[in-house]
């Protein structure tokens, strides 16, 4: 009987959710450019990483093999986000125009409807470009496989997908304050994946207070990996913390729906 | 003449003072810059030190006015390819552009330039000075670097807006160039060398960049004001800015004469 309780509350989501998806197949060609250059997005921030291993052999501890990992997790974890998650960045958008307000005559949570009001496919090819990248890192990083790392693998994505997904939603919480300033807060949503992707080890001791923990972006690759590879961690950041991978992203989603209860009551409505 | 340079003028002081409008905008800007910033440092600071203190020519101090003077350039040039002109162009309100007695090429540059040009005063400076307060930086005790800087700013600022106008212009024929936006914003980041010097890529990828005009965008400007290489390559980075300026604002030309030809049959 609950069962179909849910599922049946669920229904008008899943029905704008598969319609979104729809209507960007239904273009080919466009949706076809949209996957290729998202995956370009992936191979060029790849790329980043391996300009700079031309010029070194290992950097904070970790060799171009091993910080495959630490890329592919990280990029991955942060491409299914935000095609999830991502849209809720045009909320500065709905609050200039008025139309958040349209969202209020609905009988659903807002931000429920706001989260599954569009899905962006074409971010599957920067997460398959991710997964490939975190793919050759495990075949050729030397990973010792053994039912360690059979949990902490999975445990490490789901994890990094839910700590991304809530600091989405940290981030359209703050929107209500900023507006225009909404450019703040892209310095830790993509900041945040760009800390993701980088040896923690390299950090300054306040990166590692900001990005290591206040936004938890080392606990979604770098520390699940140090931990996969039995690397000794940074000072701060010891390797066994890897396994809280799962603390990191409890803490995203409590401050990012604290913050969206807290700019929802901010929110006075468009004069509509 | 002097009536048409006068026109130009007011455009740029218009766009100047449009820029001013959004003081919150530069603030969000100014904080994502100084954080990427400081991420940048971490990663390229490690860099240096694993290769032996010494890399291509730079030293950690070095590679600190690079991170700084980049960071303060993103605010100034435009590295994402979006234009308002490119929804003008596909929705058709540039038909309403193409009514005014000025060259639409022109206008647009001279605008956008202008917007850079304030930008410089919340996002570019703070974001130099931060980085010299929290990180530390060296920059070149001659004036020359500084004049011939100025410059290379300048035409880095205007190579910008000339570049992004062609994404708006290929509009005319493609309507839709969200495709070609999204390659420029790829290609300029990674090939104008914003998170990794250009001086740190192999020797292929080096004459790959070359090849395009990003480079003259933000990495010739800020290795023409940190003084690296000294005053003889700073003055030949700076006559490259040239040459691809002015190729590019010929093809701007050449294609807003074609596209304006294109639009009229579109619009009927």
């Amino acid at each position: 009987m609950a069962e179909t309780g849910l599922s049946e509350r669920l229904r008008p989501y899943r029905a704008v959710l598969a319609s979104r998806a729809r209507s960007q197949r239904v273009y080919r060609a466009n949706f076809a450019i949209d996957l290729g250059s998202s995956a370009l997005v992936g191979l060029v921030e790849l790329a980043e990483v391996w300009v700079l291993f031309s010029n070194v052999t290992a950097l904070g501890g970790m060799r171009f093999h091993q910080i495959l990992l630490v890329f592919g997790l990280a990029d991955l974890s942060f491409s299914l986000a935000d095609l999830s998650f991502g849209h809720l960045d045009t909320l500065p958008d709905f609050l200039r125009a008025g139309t958040l307000d349209v969202f209020y005559l609905r009988p659903q949570p807002i931000l429920l409807q706001l989260i599954t009001s569009d899905i962006s496919l074409r971010r599957l090819a920067r997460a398959a470009i991710g997964a490939a990248a975190l793919g050759v890192g495990l075949a050729t990083a030397g990973v010792t496989w053994g039912p360690r790392t059979a949990v902490l693998l999975p445990l490490a994505i789901v994890s990094g997908y839910a700590t991304f997904a809530g600091l989405f939603v940290w981030a359209a919480g703050l929107q209500f304050f900023l507006l225009d300033g909404a450019e703040m807060t892209n310095a830790f949503v993509y900041g945040g994946r760009y800390a993701a992707t980088q040896p923690a080890a390299v950090w300054s001791r306040p990166l590692k207070l900001v990005f290591g923990f206040f936004f938890p972006m080392a606990f979604t690759a770098y520390l699940p990996a140090v931990t996969i590879l039995g690397l000794p961690g940074p000072n701060w950041l010891p390797a066994w913390l890897g396994w809280y991978a799962p603390a990191a992203a409890v803490w995203s989603w409590l401050m990012g729906l604290l913050c969206w209860r807290w700019g929802l009551r901010h929110y006075q409505g468009g004069g509509g | 003449m002097r009536a048409t340079a006068r026109v130009y003028w007011r455009l740029l002081a218009a766009g100047f003072r449009r820029q001013s409008a959004y003081r919150l905008a530069a603030l969000g800007g100014l904080v994502a810059n100084l954080t990427f910033g400081l991420l940048k440092v971490a990663i390229l600071f490690a860099t240096v030190r694993a290769a032996g203190g010494r890399l291509h020519g730079y030293d950690t101090a070095s590679m600190s006015t690079y991170v700084w003077l980049s960071q303060g350039l993103l605010g100034s040039v435009n590295l994402t390819g979006r234009t308002d002109l490119a929804l003008r162009v596909k929705d058709g309100q540039v038909a309403v552009d193409f009514l005014r007695p000025v060259d639409l090429q022109a206008a647009t540059i001279a605008t956008e330039a202008g917007a850079s040009l304030f930008s410089l005063i919340p996002r570019g400076l703070p974001s130099v000075l931060l980085g010299a307060v929290t990180v530390g930086l060296l920059l070149p005790s001659s004036p020359v670097f500084y004049l011939l800087g100025a410059l290379s700013l300048l035409l880095g600022i205007v190579i910008s807006a000339a570049t992004v106008y062609l994404i708006a212009v290929a509009g005319f024929w493609l309507v839709e160039t969200r495709g070609v936006q999204i390659l420029y914003m790829l290609a300029s980041g990674f090939l104008g060398g914003l998170y990794v010097p250009i001086g740190l890529f192999p020797h292929w990828l080096r004459i790959v960049a070359a090849a395009t005009p990003f480079p003259s965008i933000m990495m010739y400007p800020v290795d023409v004001l940190s003084g690296l290489g000294g005053a003889g390559s700073a003055a030949e980075l700076a006559l490259a800015q040239l040459a691809w300026l002015a190729g590019v604002a010929a093809i701007g030309q050449l294609l807003t004469r074609a596209g304006r030809r294109r639009l009229e049959v579109q619009g009927g």
